[in-house]
């Protein structure tokens, strides 16, 4: 099958599922949302790791070991951060003496 | 299965991961584990690239590799860990920008490399989206991460026949795309590159501080189809589904941020919004009384108030009296009265800042309302306290067709039976607009920094 077609293809019904998905993030997690998409296009360090290491010029080497320092830097910083933000998202605690029962809806 | 195979199902198998990443975030109670699934669907895939074969051969250079990924991991791990939580939007700014120059890189070694091989038209045209949308996102988030880390104004800059002058560096930019893929020229590509670079400044620089949460969910978004581009030229499906589900993930957030903030998306990019205080809102304020109010007196409003909803905006991340609001609503309830917290959706510089501001100050998820939700609640609320929040609370959004703000979706806290405004001053808002809210007789004033006047507030709630 032609190439193009077939990465095409990955690319609509991607996008669709992708939409599907998270439109059913609550806003509530939406700094999260995007900081864990954040992390997610950090998989460009795949791409520089590729060229880097098919690099034959000096050039091409300069410029894939820049391009892996930064997708590092996206992928590490993306997920650490999005790890700690959402670590501090908890649900109400038991607590003594407490009154409320959770938000009326 | 050959080599090939197996590193492709590695790769399957990492999409995969961030597709229930993305799952897992559809609750606070399964997010933080489909991010670590994620993480390691992630470092699967990254070892899997060390056992592919490029051109024939494996890869090269795999000590100069790892050098990289080592200073990469120094930097970005300990720059995670340690900022402050209050300086989490530029720190998302500033990962995704590197995410975008990354992008931009791969395509231009990968156009180097192949060039000799005479690619498709379509591998070229892949290739130069690539560069433009990955340099602007580079350059462009680090212009938003400059303003919120306020190394520059947060205020929109602008000079005359800027939107001209914009307007004229896409079209070279466009022009340059259309060149190169006639001519295959190399040296065009740097000077694309060059051209995006400044593309990017150039749109970011007259944006405001208010409208950055779009900003920067568009930005997201484009990183993700940078690296979209990326994988068509490499060929790699991993990278084109990760990258389009940043980037619908992006465009949908975009599309959110500009419906709460009532004004369509290319208003928001090229109006250099709140850059001048409108006339009409400066009109008529002489004279006008406000009552303001002590402590005090709220610690006396609140001692008979059996629901109170709390109103937070971008003030209170500045003043960073997260913890002190959360210590006031814990008093608050401990006296049984019932506390919310309203989020608007664009309150803060980033999509659902309020969210984690409040979480990093143990707030419970289930007590932050949105926007709908606490409309609702207040219309029976005792009172409601504005804390550093403003445009978003401002009834010229319903009422004055003249306000630029008009449109907005607004939490109505003129709707409780009593209205607590802390104000730095009666400095109009971001966006420069006067609030009429200010003059309603329901609303006391708290002049002063909001965490001094909230840690005053508890220690009056705590002796009543």
């Amino acid at each position: 099958m032609n190439t193009l077609l077939q990465y095409a293809t990955v690319l609509i019904l991607t996008a669709f599922v992708g939409t599907e998905i998270i439109s059913k993030v609550p806003s509530i997690l939406h700094t999260p949302l995007m900081s864990g998409s954040n992390a997610i296009h950090g998989v460009i360090i795949v791409g520089s790791m590729l060229i880097l290491g098919a690099a034959t010029t000096d050039l091409q080497e300069v410029l894939g070991f820049l391009a892996v320092i930064l997708a590092t830097l996206n992928v590490v910083g993306g997920f650490v951060v999005t790890d700690r933000m959402l670590e501090m998202f908890k649900g109400r605690k038991p607590r003594t003496g407490a009154k409320s029962d959770g938000p009326a809806s | 299965m050959s080599r090939e195979t197996v590193i492709d199902l590695l790769y399957l198998f990492s999409a995969t991961t961030f597709l229930v990443a993305l799952k897992g975030l559809g609750s606070p109670k399964h997010a933080r584990k489909g991010n670590l699934i994620a993480a390691f669907g992630m470092l699967v895939a990254i070892v899997a690239t060390f056992f592919k074969f490029v051109d024939g051969h494996a890869l090269h250079h795999v000590g100069l590799i790892l050098l990289a990924m080592f200073i990469g991991v120094i930097i970005a791990v300990p720059t995670a860990r340690f900022m402050k939580m209050t300086a989490m939007p530029q720190l998302v700014a500033i990962f995704n920008g590197v995410g975008g120059g990354a992008a931009s890189l791969v395509s231009i070694t990968e156009f180097i490399h192949i060039k000799s091989t005479s690619p498709a038209t379509y591998v070229t045209l892949e290739v130069l989206l690539g560069v433009l949308i990955g340099t602007v996102s580079f350059s462009g988030s680090t212009i938003a991460f400059a303003k919120l880390q306020e190394l520059m104004t947060g205020r929109p800059v602008t000079y005359p026949g800027q939107q001209f002058i914009n307007a004229i560096v896409g079209v070279v930019a466009l022009g340059l795309i259309l060149t190169i893929l006639v001519t295959g020229s190399t040296t065009l590509i740097w000077v694309l590159l060059a051209v995006s670079f400044v593309l990017g400044i150039a749109f970011v620089l007259p944006i405001g501080g208010a409208d950055v949460p779009v900003l920067i969910s568009l930005l997201n978004s484009f990183t993700g189809l940078a690296v979209a581009a990326s994988g068509f030229t490499l060929g790699s499906n991993l990278l084109i589904i990760a990258g389009t589900l940043v980037g619908a993930s992006g465009m949908l957030l975009t599309r959110l941020m500009s419906k709460a903030m009532g004004r369509s998306l290319p208003n928001i990019l090229f109006s250099a919004f709140g850059s001048v205080i409108t006339a009409t809102g400066a009109s008529g304020v002489e004279g006008r009384t406000v009552r303001s109010g002590t402590p005090e007196d709220v610690g006396v409003l609140l001692s008979y108030a059996s629901k109170v909803v709390i109103i937070p905006g971008y003030g209170l991340a500045v003043a960073q009296g997260q913890h002190v609001l959360a210590e006031l609503a814990n008093e608050l309830e401990s006296k049984g009265i019932k506390v919310y917290y309203a989020i608007h959706p664009v309150a803060g510089r980033m999509p659902g800042h309020m969210n984690v501001l409040l979480a990093e100050a143990n707030v419970p998820y289930e007590d932050l309302i949105e926007m709908d939700e606490a409309n609702s609640e207040l219309a029976t609320a005792d009172v409601a306290i504005v804390v550093g929040a403003n445009d978003t609370v401002n009834p010229a959004a319903v009422n004055d067709p003249s306000s630029p703000i008009y449109g907005m979706p607004i939490i109505h806290a003129d709707l409780a039976e009593n209205v607590v405004f802390m104000k730095r001053s009666m400095r109009p808002g971001f966006a420069g607009i006067d609030n009429e809210l200010l003059y309603n007789p329901k609303t006391i004033l708290v002049f002063g920094d909001a965490k001094d006047t909230l840690t005053k507030l508890v220690a009056v709630v705590k002796a009543s």
